[in-house]
């Protein structure tokens, strides 16, 4: 969806001013949130694609006026929502009003280790012909969907070039729907700044952003 | 195990009321937890596991392998989850990696424009400029403002890449290693090593052999 998140090439958001020494955390309940993150996703079995999809549809002034760990919050309490395993009424109260013995036992402290260091990759086996090879030149189909993309706005339209062909991967565009993981070939496409940008763009430069088949065409 | 946590609680919030999102949160909490979907504890592992164990560290020791190891460069660059998971890190948000190379020529500039996707096993969780709106929107459309505003500088016949996040891929940054720095074993060498290099806002200098 053209959403505000999709900030690509977007005026008027200011400087960056980094903090110095910043810790890792800035309030003891982004730490909540943060740590909810693994138990969530396996007691929802939701996937990362689903959970994007949550926070990209907040609403702009919503998504601009919260932060990132609200954002995180926010689609937390959609996915379980829309998962039926919390109702309005409990995330209101804080009080569970009904407790399903059939769900399957949370993500324990001995789990921890080897679920981060494991993670879940969004590379699949399975063979899918590539549509393109190294070199190619490739259109990004002008498209604008107004479901979940990771096809930003600011390549639609543009002429690119293949750079490397990651492998085959989950495509998001299905999967954040529920429509299948429809895996296929992911590559890192090559945009001179100047295709992007124009004239004013330094023509030393270029943007690599990562595309799959279905968003491509030969150019 | 839930009055354990709630009294936890309460201790941490005995001076202010609570705001709106941090009930929000403690709701969330607690209603899992009663659900039997969380384990407040396997919480508590995953925050100090990214609070004390997962950080840019991790990359450093990355990078200062590539720099005195040439053959692990090599697998580095040409498979950089493999060459990574030779020194131990791994797994959420770097499930795949790839690293790409500064030279005196090219320099590399990571962002996330649709979210803040960032690689977790080696550079830890990301700050909150990585996150922000102004990286975001200008990282891509210009670098060199950017990387100015981090007091990078570069001639304006540097190569710049910015490699924006899109997919499941993490990338990470190989800096170019300063001069002076020939005689320096690894582990000296990883302390010159900041999580800024690595996502290529900053850009190593020199060591002058007269200091420390």
């Amino acid at each position: 969806m053209n959403g505000v998140h999709d900030f690509g090439g977007m005026h008027g958001y200011g400087e960056i001013n980094p903090e110095q020494n910043e810790p890792v955390f800035h309030d003891e309940w982004e730490k909540r949130v943060l740590g909810l993150f693994v138990p969530i996703m396996a007691a929802s079995g939701m996937c990362v694609d689903e959970f994007r999809a949550q926070i990209e549809l907040m609403g702009a002034s919503n998504y601009l006026k919260t932060s990132y760990y609200e954002h995180w919050l926010h689609a937390f309490e959609k996915l379980l929502l829309t998962s039926g395993l919390v109702t309005e009424e409990e995330l209101r109260s804080g009080k569970a009003s009904m407790v399903d013995p059939a769900i399957s036992p949370p993500v324990t402290v001995s789990d921890i280790p080897v679920i981060t260091a494991t993670g879940s990759s969004a590379r699949r086996d399975g063979k899918a012909e590539p549509k393109f090879k190294k070199n190619d030149l490739v259109l990004v189909r002008n498209e604008h969907p107004t479901h979940h993309t990771r096809c930003p706005r600011y390549v639609r339209d543009k002429i690119g070039q293949i750079d490397r062909d990651h492998g085959v991967f989950v495509f998001p565009d299905t999967a954040a729907h529920g429509n299948g993981e429809k895996p296929q070939h992911c590559y890192s496409v090559k945009f001179s700044a100047r295709e992007l940008w124009g004239d004013n763009a330094s023509e030393s430069d270029s943007i690599y952003v990562d595309l799959w088949d279905d968003h491509l065409i030969l150019g | 195990m839930s009055d354990h946590e709630s009294e936890h609680e309460h201790h941490h919030a005995n001076s202010r009321p609570l705001s709106e999102v941090e009930l929000r949160v403690k709701a969330l909490e607690q209603v899992l937890t009663e659900k039997g979907l969380v384990d407040p504890d396997a919480v508590d592992a995953i925050i100090e596991t990214y609070e004390e164990k997962v950080g840019p560290r991790n990359g450093s020791r990355v990078v200062a392998r590539a720099w005195s190891d040439p053959e692990y460069k090599k697998r580095l660059l040409k498979d950089g989850t493999s060459a990574i998971a030779e020194l131990g890190y791994s797994g959420i948000q770097g499930e795949d990696m790839v690293v790409i190379e500064n030279t005196a020529d090219v320099h590399n500039l990571l962002v996330c424009t649709l979210c803040s996707c960032y690689p977790w096993p080696t550079l830890g969780l990301p700050p909150v400029w990585y996150k922000s709106a102004p990286y975001r929107s200008r990282a891509v459309s210009e670098p060199r403002k950017v990387l100015e505003e981090f007091g990078v500088s570069l001639p304006a016949n540097t190569e710049i890449r910015v490699w924006d996040s899109t997919a499941e891929l993490r990338y990470m940054v190989l800096p170019e290693r300063p001069s002076g720095t020939d005689d320096m074993d690894e582990e000296a060498l990883a302390e010159l090593i900041t999580r800024d290099s690595m996502i290529g806002v900053e850009r190593l200098k020199p060591i002058d052999k007269g200091a420390s």
